[in-house]
């Protein structure tokens, strides 16, 4: 009981997503990015039920979804044409997440039902993406070519993460998951997403955000790139000029 | 030791940087080109944004453009008043390439066109130069005198209406084709990534006669100008340059440079520009076997652009 309340107290101080019955906490609530950032792992920690009157002796199964901030892709197939390998096809996926890593303790197929799975999207297959078909827009299926061309090559740079045993469980139910943050990453605000399963039904969720932000000179550099375009082009360029002046000088042999 | 690029957004080994930046500097100085055909698709292969790659090797191109620019100066060997001439087709080149490079990004060929451009321009420019340098070599080697051509006669472009006198360069030409090539130059650069000097060195040599060492010395001119812009109008439009990327290119590559220079100092003319277009030719043929063989994936993704 003292045990529970005090990893209860703990997790609660450190930064609290109070859901039904789940509590989150994440290592870092903000990865920085400084000058020699190269990528760093970020842990959730999660306690199932921490309220004592509803535990129960049930198994729980756990999904996280991490999603980073929504862009807009085009997925373009080649073709040879006349001897040369050339875009001719091409599919538009509308607000996909720019990061998407799905951790779970098992396979979520064996979870619940397709059905239950599909309509908390939860598992790597079951996030909506959605593509530009005409004029509608909507999630075409699963096998759709340009749908799996799309996750092969996010997930060969990194930014899209499927781990089945992503998810550890230290306790009973508290679990442990760590979360790969590519040094590739891209900025803003990553929600992440728990979801809890018994018996074959949805238990639990709760919800924190992550924040991916440059801080110090990148910041800087960023914003004034962002902010004052003029400036910073011709700040560059004076820069530009006095590394080419300074190697004249540094090198003349006349 | 990686370091993270700001505006490209990825870590990358700064060493890795430093020795391309260093192995560039050393060709450019070598043989006088700007080098931006062989970083941007160096840049591009370690990752970083295609149009982050073009808008930040202008910066270094505009480093090293300048070095090469004022000791040239000093030397008096600058037409500046025939800079300044093809300048005015260059900025309206460079602003014709930029529309492009809008319009074709937004069908999604533009890199097939790239592609073919740099096959089909890096393919003549490097026989040419290959087929002129071992003709010139053979001649030495059966000992014949090379025939020194100024022939009196213009050719036809030459002799069109508004003509000028450049003294430095010692022409009197119409300025129409002067214009043209400036913005030939100007549109290349913005669409390839390149600065365009191991075409327009050539162009003033062969098409305009102008001398060789005032050709080299004007095209650095010429670079650094358009460079200097492209920073800008890159900052200005689409936020790409990495101040970051650029410092640590700029570094290598004037450092490169000076080695390079001294290299291409201790040879023969003829055996330089049989190595340069050797290196052209080579990097043409590369482009051409890349888009005739099939790629381990025929998907690729694109951010959208349209929709930001």
């Amino acid at each position: 009981m003292s045990r529970a309340l005090a990893l209860f107290l703990l997790l609660a101080l450190a930064a609290p997503a109070q859901a039904e019955g789940l509590v989150l906490s994440l290592s870092k609530s903000r990865v920085t990015i400084t000058s020699s950032f190269a990528g760093e792992s970020i842990v959730l920690f999660g306690v199932i039920g921490a309220d004592e009157a509803r535990r129960d002796s049930r198994l729980y199964d756990v999904v996280v979804t991490v999603r980073g901030p929504n862009e807009s892709f085009v997925t373009w197939r080649k073709e040879r044409r006349l001897g040369l390998w050339v875009n001719v096809d091409s599919r538009s996926f509308l607000a996909a997440p720019s990061y998407l890593a799905v951790l779970s303790n098992r396979d979520p197929a064996l979870m619940a039902d397709a059905e239950v799975l599909r309509q908390e999207q939860a598992g790597f297959a079951n996030n909506h993406l959605l593509q530009r078909v005409g004029s509608d827009y909507a999630d075409v299926v699963a096998g759709d070519p340009f749908r799996q061309a799309f996750l092969r090559v996010k997930q060969a740079q990194g930014l899209y993460v499927e781990k089945t045993d992503g998810v550890e469980f230290i306790a009973p139910h508290v679990f442990r998951a760590a979360i790969p943050i590519p040094g590739t990453a891209p900025i803003g605000t990553y929600d992440v997403v728990v979801k809890t399963f018994a018996d074959g039904a949805l238990s639990e969720r709760g919800a924190l955000t992550l924040e991916v932000a440059k801080i110090d000179f990148e910041q800087t550099v960023a914003s004034t790139a962002q902010g004052h375009p003029w400036l910073y082009g011709i700040v560059t360029a004076l820069g530009a000029l006095a590394v080419g002046f300074v190697a004249n000088l540094a090198f003349r042999r006349d | 030791m990686t370091i993270y690029l700001p505006i490209a957004e990825l870590p990358v080994n700064i060493f890795t940087l430093l020795a391309m930046g260093i192995a560039v500097g050393f060709i450019s100085g070598m043989f006088g080109v700007g080098g931006g055909f062989l970083m941007t698709p160096l840049l591009i292969f370690l990752g970083v944004p295609p149009a982050v790659a073009v808008a930040s090797v202008s910066t270094h191109m505009a480093a090293s453009s300048f070095s090469g620019t004022l000791t040239y100066m000093r030397r008096k060997l600058v037409d500046v008043q025939l800079g300044l001439v093809l300048l005015t087709g260059g900025l309206t080149g460079t602003l014709a390439g930029v529309v492009t490079f809008m319009v074709l990004r937004r069908f999604g060929q533009l890199d097939l066109v790239i592609a073919i451009t740099y096959i089909v321009l890096l393919g003549t420019i490097g026989t040419l130069m290959v087929v002129e340098s071992l003709r010139a070599l053979l001649r030495e080697w059966r000992g014949e005198k090379a025939s020194v051509k100024r022939p009196g006669a213009h050719p036809w472009f030459l002799r069109m209406p508004f003509k000028m006198r450049f003294r430095q360069s010692r022409i009197y030409v119409s300025a129409i084709p002067v214009v043209t090539i400036g913005f030939a130059i100007g549109f290349l650069g913005a669409l390839m990534g390149i600065g365009g000097g191991f075409l327009l060195v050539p162009a003033l040599i062969y098409l305009l006669r102008v001398p060789t060492l005032t050709s080299v010395a004007t095209s650095l001119m010429l670079t650094l100008v358009t460079m200097v812009a492209a920073i800008v109008m890159h900052a200005v439009l689409n936020q790409t340059v990495d101040a970051v990327l650029g410092l640590v290119l700029m570094v290598g590559g004037t450092i490169g440079t000076q080695f390079g220079t001294r290299a291409g100092q201790s040879m023969k003319a003829e055996n330089l520009r049989l190595l340069l277009g050797l290196l052209v030719l080579a990097v043409g043929i590369r482009v051409a076997v890349d888009q005739t063989t099939r790629p381990a994936d025929l998907y690729a993704v694109t951010i959208d652009e349209r929709a930001r």
